[in-house]
C-alpha cells in the first residue's frame, strides 16, 4: 500500500510517501522556524498561512521523487492532533480533498503516535511491546507501548515539556529559537561545576517530570551575572546535563518497573546528544536496546505520519468526509488494532 | 461549462453546482464548515451524476472573512483541484456578498472582528456582473467614508454588527441596508464563471486566501 503523509500540526510542513512493501520512497520538510524566530516563538496565525503556501508545491516534490502518479497513491494521511488548531485544520482539509477527489480512503493520525512510530521507519525497528520516552517541545511522557493504539501512559510532565524548557532557557539566554540545538551548541563551549541545577522529581518515586523549576533556576542564574559567552555556555551545559539527567533517571527506573527490553526514543529532544549518550549507558547497564529515529525524523516530518497512516489504512480504519482538527487528543484515546 | 462553487468566509458554509446556467445548491448555517463542506459537494455531484473529473473549474470564496472559514475553503480547493488537475477561480467573498443583492450599488461588510469590517464598494456592468469600486479594506466603521452617489444598498455581517455606525457614516448616500444577508455560492458561481471566460484561472497551489487584514503579529525588537 502506497500512502502520502501529511505533517502541518506545528510550523513544520513535512510531507512523505511511505510504501509497506518498499519503504519510506520520498520526504519533504519545509521548516518555518526562521520566520518565527523574528516573533520570538511560534506565531500560529502565521503558522497556518505558510502551510497552505507550501504544502502543494511540496506534495509536488515528494510525488516526483518517488516518482510516483496519483494513480499509484492508495491512501492519504495527515496529522489531525495534537497540535495548533488553524494548522492542524489546513493539512487536513487538504488532506481530505485529496483522497475525495482520487477515489481513495483517508486516515487522520495522532501526531504523538507518528513521533512514536518513527524508529519504525530505520532499519532495525523495535518489536512491541516497549518503554517509549516521548520528548519534544509539547511533550515528556513514558509510555508502555504494547502494539498499535495500546499506549499506557506511565508519567509525564505535570508543567512545561523538556523541549520547552530547552527553548524557554535558550531564549532567556538570547540563544533563538528553537532552544534545543542552540543549547546544546552553547553548552558545548561551556565549563562544567560552575554551576548546578535541580534534578526535579527526581528525590522521590514516581515517573513524572516537572520542568518549571529548572527553568525558574536557570532565570535566578542568569538574572545575577553577566551574560558573557562564557557564563551562558557553562549556563547551557549545566541546564542541559541538569535536564538529560532527569531524563534518564525516570527512564532507568520505568525499564526496572516494567521490566521491558526495549526503549524508545522519540521527538525533537531525542535528537539530543547527550541524551543518546546517556541512554546509551542505561541500555548498556540493564541490557536494554535502545531506538531512535534518524535525527531529522526525532523532529516533526511527513514520514511518520505517512508511516502511522499506512499502518491503520491497511488494518481498515478510514475517515468519513469531515476533516475536523483535534487540538488537544490524548495518546490514550486512540483506537487499538 | 461545468462548475463548483463554494464560500466558507462566514457562517455559512455555501456551495453550488452551476452546469451550463442550472444551479445546484447546499447551504449549511450550523456548526464547523469543515464538518459539512466535502459532503456537500459529495451530494451536489451525485444529484448531477456527475464525477468531480468532469467538472471544468473550481471556484472558491478567497475572503476576506474568518481566516479558519477561508483556509477551509482554499484546503479544500486546492486538494481537489490538485487531485483533479482542474483550474481553480479565487473569488472575493464580498464581491459574491454583493453579486447577490438586486441593487446596482452595494456596500459590501464583513464582521471582521476586533470592532473592524471588511468593506467594498460595487456597481454593476452591463453584463450584470458587480465591479469593485475600491480596492477591499479592513476598517474600523467609524472610519468608512462615504461613496459618491446616491442609492447605495448596505448588505452583510458588517451592517448587522455595526449597521448604525455605517449607515450614518455613508450618510444621504446609503437607500437602505438588509439584514442578515450572506455570500452564496451560486452567485459566486456566476462571478467565477466571467473570470474564467476572462482567462483568470489559477492552478491548484495558487488558490490562496486573501486575508486583507495582515498585521497579525508583532516583531520583536533586536537580535533574535
Ligand atoms: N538537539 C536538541 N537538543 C535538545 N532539544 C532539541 C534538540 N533538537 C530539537 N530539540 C527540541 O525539540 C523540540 C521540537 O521537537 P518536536 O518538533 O518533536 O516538537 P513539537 O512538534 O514542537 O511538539 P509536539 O510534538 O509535542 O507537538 C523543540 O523544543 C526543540 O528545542
Ligand atoms: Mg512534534
Amino acid at each position: 500500500m502506497i500512502v502520502l503523509g501529511l505533517e502541518t500540526s506545528c510550523d513544520d510542513t513535512g510531507v512523505a510517501v511511505f510504501d509497506t512493501a518498499r519503504g519510506l520512497r520520498a520526504h519533504q520538510l519545509y521548516s518555518q522556524s526562521r520566520m518565527h524566530a523574528e516573533y520570538g516563538g511560534v506565531v500560529p496565525e502565521l503558522a497556518s498561512r505558510d502551510h497552505i503556501r507550501k504544502l502543494l508545491p511540496l506534495v509536488r516534490e515528494v510525488l516526483a521523487d518517488a516518482d510516483i502518479g496519483f494513480r499509484d497513491l492508495q491512501g492519504v494521511a495527515y496529522t489531525t492532533g495534537p497540535g495548533l488548531a488553524g494548522a492542524l485544520l489546513v493539512g487536513t482539509a487538504i488532506g481530505r480533498s485529496l483522497a475525495y477527489a482520487w477515489g481513495i480512503p483517508a486516515v487522520g493520525v495522532h501526531h504523538m503516535e507518528g513521533h512514536l512510530l518513527a524508529p519504525m521507519l530505520e532499519p532495525d525497528p523495535p518489536a512491541f511491546p516497549f518503554l517509549a520516552l516521548l520528548v519534544s517541545g509539547g511533550h515528556t511522557l513514558l509510555a508502555d507501548v504494547q502494539g498499535i493504539g495500546r499506549y499506557q501512559i506511565l508519567g509525564e510532565s505535570i508543567d512545561d515539556a523538556v523541549g520547552e524548557a530547552f527553548d524557554k532557557t535558550a531564549k532567556l539566554l538570547g540563544l533563538g529559537y528553537p532552544g534545543g540545538p542552540a543549547i546544546a551548541q552553547a553548552a558545548g563551549h561551556g565549563t562544567a561545576g560552575r554551576f548546578r541545577f535541580p534534578r526535579p522529581m527526581t528525590d522521590r518515586p514516581g515517573l513524572d517530570f516537572s520542568f518549571s523549576g529548572l527553568k525558574t533556576a536557570v532565570l535566578t542564574a542568569a538574572q545575577s551575572r553577566v551574560l558573557d559567552a562564557h557564563t551562558i555556555g557553562d549556563i547551557a551545559l549545566a541546564f542541559q546535563e541538569a535536564a538529560v539527567e532527569t531524563l534518564v533517571i525516570k527512564c532507568d527506573r520505568a525499564l526496572q518497573q516494567t521490566g521491558h527490553a526495549r526503549l524508545v526514543v522519540a521527538g525533537g529532544v531525542g535528537a539530543n546528544q547527550l541524551l543518546r549518550a546517556q541512554l546509551r549507558h542505561l541500555g548498556a547497564k540493564l541490557s536494554v536496546r535502545v531506538h531512535y529515529p534518524r535525527p531529522e525524523f526525532c523532529t516533526d516530518n511527513g514520514a511518520m505520519i505517512a508511516y502511522a497512516g499506512a499502518v491503520r489504512l491497511q488494518a481498515g480504519q478510514f475517515e468519513a468526509l469531515r476533516f475536523g482538527a483535534r487540538p488537544r487528543w490524548s495518546l490514550t484515546e486512540l483506537t487499538t488494532l | 461549462m461545468k462548475l463548483l462553487a463554494f464560500d466558507t468566509a462566514t457562517d455559512a458554509c455555501t456551495a453550488a453546482l452551476s452546469l451550463d446556467g442550472q444551479v445546484l445548491e447546499r447551504f449549511e448555517r450550523r456548526s464547523q464548515h469543515s464538518e459539512h463542506l466535502l459532503t456537500m459537494i459529495d451530494a451536489l455531484l451525485a444529484e448531477a451524476g456527475l464525477r468531480i473529473q468532469q467538472l471544468d473549474a473550481i471556484a472558491f470564496g478567497r475572503g476576506p472573512g474568518s481566516f479558519t472559514g477561508l483556509r477551509i475553503g482554499a484546503g479544500v480547493a486546492q486538494g481537489l483541484a490538485f487531485a483533479c488537475d482542474l483550474p481553480v477561480l479565487p473569488v472575493s467573498s464580498l464581491a459574491a456578498l454583493a453579486q447577490g443583492v438586486d441593487a446596482g450599488q452595494v456596500l459590501a461588510a464583513l464582521d471582521a472582528r476586533m470592532q473592524q469590517v471588511y468593506w467594498g464598494a460595487y456597481t454593476r456592468n452591463a453584463q450584470g456582473l458587480v465591479v469593485p469600486r475600491l480596492s477591499e479594506v479592513v476598517i474600523n466603521p467609524e472610519a468608512v467614508t462615504p461613496p459618491e452617489g446616491q442609492g447605495w444598498i448596505g448588505v452583510g455581517s458588517g451592517w448587522d454588527a455595526y449597521g448604525d455606525m455605517l449607515a450614518s457614516r455613508s450618510g444621504s448616500a446609503l437607500a437602505r441596508w438588509l439584514p442578515d444577508i450572506v455570500p452564496q455560492a451560486r452567485h459566486l458561481a456566476t462571478l467565477a464563471a466571467a473570470a474564467f471566460r476572462d482567462g483568470l484561472a489559477v492552478s491548484a497551489d495558487q488558490a490562496q486566501p486573501v486575508y486583507v487584514r495582515d498585521d497579525v503579529a508583532v516583531k520583536r525588537r533586536g537580535p533574535a
